[in-house]
């Protein structure tokens, strides 16, 4: 069988098991805190977070890039990307 | 500049006019279940944020960089996030 997937609503319903809040808050802590972290992303402030990992924005320079299909050479506009690095903790529990 | 679990507990809170201590232990529930999600090779994904996965390093062979001799780096697993393509967009369009 599949994995399936972890998503906000199971992210959610965990909340609610163990703080005995109704779904529909939990549902709105779950988006609030990756709302928050989208926030403060945009922002260009890194965020980090003991024993998971920190999320951080960094830039790349423009480069030139071709289309696969027609093959013509286009430049890559300089633009930001979020990069995550796992805490030591957690790289050890997916090695486990 | 980052900013730390803390202040993301404070800004969580202020937004939903919750107890800190109680978005607090959210936070901790979300992080935990996502870190248990993937040591467990299920994949993560925050519609509107991004998603986490797990991929495989190969075993491989390297040097010490002190002492030169060579040593055997077994197989492990690493953590790959990747950005949803709405994060991608704001990023590049400013604030979204």
């Amino acid at each position: 069988m599949k994995k399936h997937n972890l998503t906000r609503k199971e992210l959610a319903e965990a909340v609610s098991d163990k703080l005995g809040y109704p779904l529909s808050t939990c549902s709105d802590m779950v988006d609030s805190f990756f709302d928050t972290l989208k926030s403060s992303m945009l922002d260009g402030t890194s965020v980090k977070l003991v024993h998971f990992g920190t999320f951080s924005v960094r830039d790349k320079s423009p480069r030139k890039g071709r289309n696969p299909r027609t093959g013509e050479t286009i430049t890559i506009q300089e633009r930001q990307i979020v990069s995550f690095r796992p805490s030591k903790n957690l790289r050890a529990k997916v090695n486990e | 500049m980052s900013m730390l679990k803390k202040e993301l507990v404070d800004r969580i809170s202020d937004n939903l006019a919750l107890q800190k201590q109680d978005v607090s232990v959210a936070v901790d529930i979300i992080l935990d279940s996502m870190a248990e999600a993937l040591s467990e090779g299920r994949r993560v994904e925050l519609r509107g944020f991004g998603s986490f996965s797990t991929r495989k390093r190969k075993a491989r062979q390297t040097k010490n960089p002190r002492t030169g001799t060579m040593m055997d780096i077994g197989e492990r697993n690493t953590i790959h996030f990747t950005m949803s393509k709405s994060l991608k967009e704001s990023l590049i369009n400013g604030k979204g």
